[in-house]
């Protein structure tokens, strides 16, 4: 039997916990002793960029990784010395949690209820609660290969509650879901706390689950930031946070730099057209008196403002927004000819076989807009996004890219495009450099005008210190950097963003727009497929794709009204984002 | 009582048999285990079954006479009549000579202008015989099967008693076990023998690397399930499959390429049954360093199947290689096997072959499952 718990004692006790690997270029501390306790009966929320340690961690409490020293206790055992107790008591979801794909969503669960020692009498009892829970009761039948992407997490988490665990680790469930799925999930989640009392341990890289957690713990760089509940965190930036709601007629994407570098600000950031702040202290930005009337309004104060805070005190080396500029991309903006839009889709369709996946989609993106695509897993976005880039041809509509139509002139459509994948293609053995020189010959610049403009684009992008560092060892956010400067290297007056700042830190997140903003000062035109709020945003206009179809258009606040209800009188993004899918849904939750 | 669950079986029990049912659910499902297992041997075994052999068959041979004889016209008849043979006659060795560099013959038979009578005489006949060397194998074959027809026809042309003098006692050579002196009957044991060792190793390798890429490995791991349980969820459902293969092989062995089989089924079965645990027991060995099934079908090719291929004996003979390759044979347990094999289709059960290999087939099982068990752990590092 296994020993239960102290009762009031801590279910996760780490102390000193260290974890190095050794890599090709020498060692790299993942964890650098770290100590925290998880109380009983709680949720806590394991919060951090990609590559902060969040998967070594679990993966030392799980007993898969051997620490290098510390102790770990879970529920009193070693994961290390015994890691058979640990995981006999123990529900563990993998960030890629792995589900037969071959084996029905029943055959799944007998499997793992045979592995744990479920009894075989009296399992239908055990399953209908899970299956009713997680939505998946119609399709016990089903194979597991043809579950939508949510559908399985919630699978892998059913299959992870069978022999029910007193503790159960869960790496990075939300990830790629879309945040329809995301909300059920965080659902079905404290539903399971409430009801069976069980210990969860949840990491995640996006910083609104944080909220809704009990405790939190901040993980950076492979060492702890912070712990507490989410009110505690907001409580130390209490009366730090202000939007600016005039600024002298200038439009918010001008202002941010401007704002950002001045005295006792930690953070600016857009959000659907207006800038928020914030301050070190409690009180608003101080504007020279000649800059002109600005008035800046208090917000309520989140999570992230208190992580932004706390990055800011550990670290003051943070990047301020550079003012230069790249003076070929500014000259490159009337291109498109007057009056025209710079990218005009209508009635765009295309099929695959017997399925639509872009269904009669019609707008328009203006010079110099950031303009959002949005929509869950399997709307649409990337077959668009193709079809824009001229690498899928479109059943039917019409596509115009800077004036040239991508169905007669790829080409030359392509000439002005910039496109910018979600996995960049960068090769990780040439260095920064000889990427960026590969990328502009592939375009046919050469000679004097190439290594200026690769000067201009190290500069510019803050890559200067990088210059002869092989991409594949950069730092996620850099990466993401590299990439956009590659695609920029032809001149192209339209980019294309697919998810671009997925997984990285909030810093990096913010340093990569301001660059993109800094182009679309420019004229520079953006498009940006993501289902990342945080991103959404950034845009001036977002389309909100569903099954293929236009669902709403418009800017962030026009989109946020039209989710308006008695219960939700301010809704923020993603409500309005869950609201308006939900409305368009099917009622049975299946396919049309 | 407190240990055991349902009726009474061993937690251990129930999940190795979990893991079994769900392996044998996803090779029905997923047809590229069975595609490993049997269609692997098919294709194979019809390549290297119709494509290589050994044999010398309707080898064109040149034919010069200086002067027609009745000898030498007879010597010429009973080489038509040779399956072995294709006589091309040429009017002079010049032009035979020429043939032969173009390599439209093999060899040269060139019946001087004295043969009719020196053959009467009791000197030796001067018959030249030339062979292309260029393939030194089918040179040596044609040799021999050239003085094998020529000693047929003088025995044969001394019972007519024409010339008592010759030859009064004649060496009668006779091949066992292989009568027909077919090589297809020895290629194809050994190509079984070959073929398994790829199947096998591929089988386990794969699986096991295709749990690792798609993250299930991980999940299990976090299980109350042993590794040693873990590895028996494996071993036991692709020991049934590969066996099946085996059978395949065997029946195509048997009936399709008519090789005789003189030893008995159950010796066959059993002695297989050694081989495959050593077979999968290597792909379960690369499992544990390949994490993706293109590395791991890459080192299961070039280390299990290649040195199988090339030092197994089954087409290289082992006692004709270097003293230092000759010890790297014993490493390979196809080589035991294909020995096994041999004996087993075409001569029968000989214990002093079969018991020998045998053990050493059983040594090699345990050595690499203790190996496997050793190195294995419940870790993802």
């Amino acid at each position: 039997m296994v020993s239960d718990p102290v009762p009031g004692g801590d279910i996760i006790a780490v102390r000193d916990l260290v974890k190095t690997f050794s890599g090709p270029m020498g060692t790299v501390p993942a964890l650098k002793g770290i100590s925290f306790v998880v109380r009983p009966g709680t949720v806590t929320g394991l919060i951090g960029p990609d590559g902060a340690g969040k998967t070594t961690l679990m993966r030392i409490l799980s007993g898969l990784i051997l620490r290098d020293s510390g102790s770990v206790s879970i529920m009193g055992h070693d994961p290390g010395n015994d890691p058979l107790s640990v995981q006999r008591s123990l529900g563990y979801m993998p960030q890629k949690f792995g589900l037969y794909e071959d084996l029905t969503v029943e055959e799944n669960l007998d499997f793992h209820s045979d592995l744990h020692g479920v009894p075989s009498s009296g399992r239908k009892g055990l399953y209908e609660p899970l299956l009713s829970m997680t939505g998946l009761g119609p399709f016990v039948g089903r194979l597991a290969g043809k579950l939508s992407g949510g559908m399985k997490q919630k699978m892998g988490i059913a299959c992870s509650l069978l022999h029910k665990p007193p503790l159960l680790l869960l790496d990075e469930p939300t990830v790629g879901v879309d945040p329809v799925s995301r909300r059920e999930l965080w659902e079905i989640l404290h539903s399971l706390v409430r009801e069976s009392g069980s210990t969860l341990f949840i990491s995640t890289a996006y910083l609104d689950e944080a909220e809704r957690c009990d405790d939190i713990l901040i993980l950076h760089e492979g060492g702890i930031l912070g712990s507490g509940s989410p009110g505690s965190f907001r409580s130390e930036v209490q009366g730090h946070a202000f939007e600016l709601i005039e600024g002298s007629g200038r439009p918010s994407r001008a202002l941010d730099p401007v704002i950002s570098a001045l005295p006792g600000v930690i953070d600016t950031v857009l959000a659907g057209g207006h800038l928020r702040i914030v301050m070190e202290g409690a009180a608003p930005p101080r504007v020279p008196e000649s800059s002109g009337g600005f008035r800046f309004q208090p917000v309520p104060p989140r999570f992230e403002d208190a992580l932004m805070t706390r990055l800011w005190h550990s670290r003051k080396d943070l990047e301020q927004g550079r003012a230069t500029r790249l003076p070929w991309v500014a000259g490159k903006r009337i291109q498109g000819g007057k009056g025209e839009q710079a990218i005009r889709v209508e009635h765009l369709t295309r099929d695959f076989g017997s399925f639509r996946a872009v269904n009669d989609l019609s707008f328009e993106v203006g010079h110099g807009e950031v303009f959002g695509l949005l929509g869950a897993n399997g709307a649409g976005k990337t077959t668009t996004f193709r079809m824009l880039a001229g690498l899928l041809p479109p059943t039917g509509g019409s596509l115009m890219v800077a004036g040239e139509d991508v169905r007669k002139f790829p080409a030359k459509a392509r000439q002005n495009i910039g496109y910018m994948a979600q996995k960049f293609s960068l090769y990780g053995q040439l260095t920064v450099y000889q990427n960026l020189r590969f990328y502009s010959s592939a375009y046919g610049i050469s000679g004097k005008a190439q290594t200026d403009r690769i000067q201009e684009v190290l500069k510019f992008f803050g890559l200067t210190p990088y210059r002869d560092i092989s991409a594949g060892l950069l730092p996620l956010g850099f990466r993401q950097r590299l990439a956009l400067a590659a695609s920029l290297m032809h001149t192209p007056a339209i980019l294309l963003l697919d998810e671009p700042t997925s997984g990285v830190d909030p810093n990096a997140r913010r340093a990569f727009w301001r660059i993109i903003n800094g182009l679309v000062m420019d004229g520079v035109s953006v498009l940006v497929t993501t289902h990342f709020m945080e991103e959404a945003e950034y845009c001036d206009r977002l389309a909100i794709m569903a099954d293929g179809g236009l669902l709403a258009l418009g800017s962030p606040s026009e989109i946020k009204a039209q989710a308006k209800t008695e219960d939700l009188p301010a809704p923020t993004l993603e409500d309005a984002f869950v609201t308006l899918l939900s409305r368009a849904a099917v009622p049975s939750g299946l396919p049309a | 009582m407190n240990g055991f669950r349902g009726w009474g079986i061993p937690p251990s029990v129930v999940r190795i048999r979990a893991l079994v049912r769900k392996e044998t659910l996803q090779i029905i499902r997923d047809p590229s285990s069975l595609a490993i297992a049997f269609l692997l041997p098919f294709v194979l075994l019809l390549i290297f079954g119709y494509g290589v052999s050994l044999d010398a068959r309707h080898v064109p041979v040149a034919i010069v006479q200086d002067i027609r004889s009745p000898d030498s016209e007879g010597f010429a008849a009973s080489l038509r009549n040779s399956p072995w043979f294709l006589p091309v006659p040429y009017s002079d060795i010049h032009s035979a000579v020429e043939a032969m560099k173009r390599q439209d013959v093999s060899g040269i038979l060139w019946f001087r202008e004295d043969f009719g009578r020196e053959l009467h005489s009791f000197r030796d006949s001067p018959v030249h015989i030339v062979v292309d060397g260029v393939d030194d194998n089918t040179a040596r074959l044609v040799m021999g099967y050239l003085t094998n027809v020529w000693q047929v026809w003088i025995s044969h042309r001394n019972e007519r008693g024409r010339d008592l003098s010759v030859f009064p006692v004649t060496l009668g050579a006779r091949i066992w076990f292989n009568p027909d002196n077919r090589s297809r009957d020895f290629l194809v044991p050994g190509l079984i023998a070959v073929i398994m060792t790829l199947i096998g190793a591929l089988l386990t390798a794969l699986v096991v690397a295709r749990e690792w890429e798609r993250g299930t490995m991980e999940s299990l791991f976090v299980t109350p399930a042993t590794m040693g349980e873990i590895l028996l969820g494996k071993f036991i459902p692709y020991f049934g499959l590969g066996m099946g293969g085996m059978a395949l092989s065997v029946t195509m062995g048997h009936f399709l390429f008519d090789v005789p089989l003189r030893g008995s089924l159950l010796v066959l079965g059993v002695t297989s049954g050694f081989f495959l645990s050593a077979a999968l027991g290597m792909g379960l060995l690369i499992s544990t360093v390949a994490k993706n099934q293109f590395v791991a079908g890459q080192i299961a090719i070039v280390f299990t199947f290649l040195p199988a291929f090339i030092l197994s004996g089954f087409i290289f003979d082992i006692h004709s290689m270097p003293t230092v390759i000759r010890g790297i044979t014993h490493i390979i347990p196809a080589s035991y096997f294909v020995t096994i094999l041999q004996s087993v289709f075409l001569a029968g059960n000989i214990p002093g072959v079969i018991i020998p290999n045998s053990i050493a087939l059983i040594l090699f099982s345990v050595f690499l499952f203790a190996v496997i068990h050793r190195i294995s752990r419940k870790r993802i590092e």
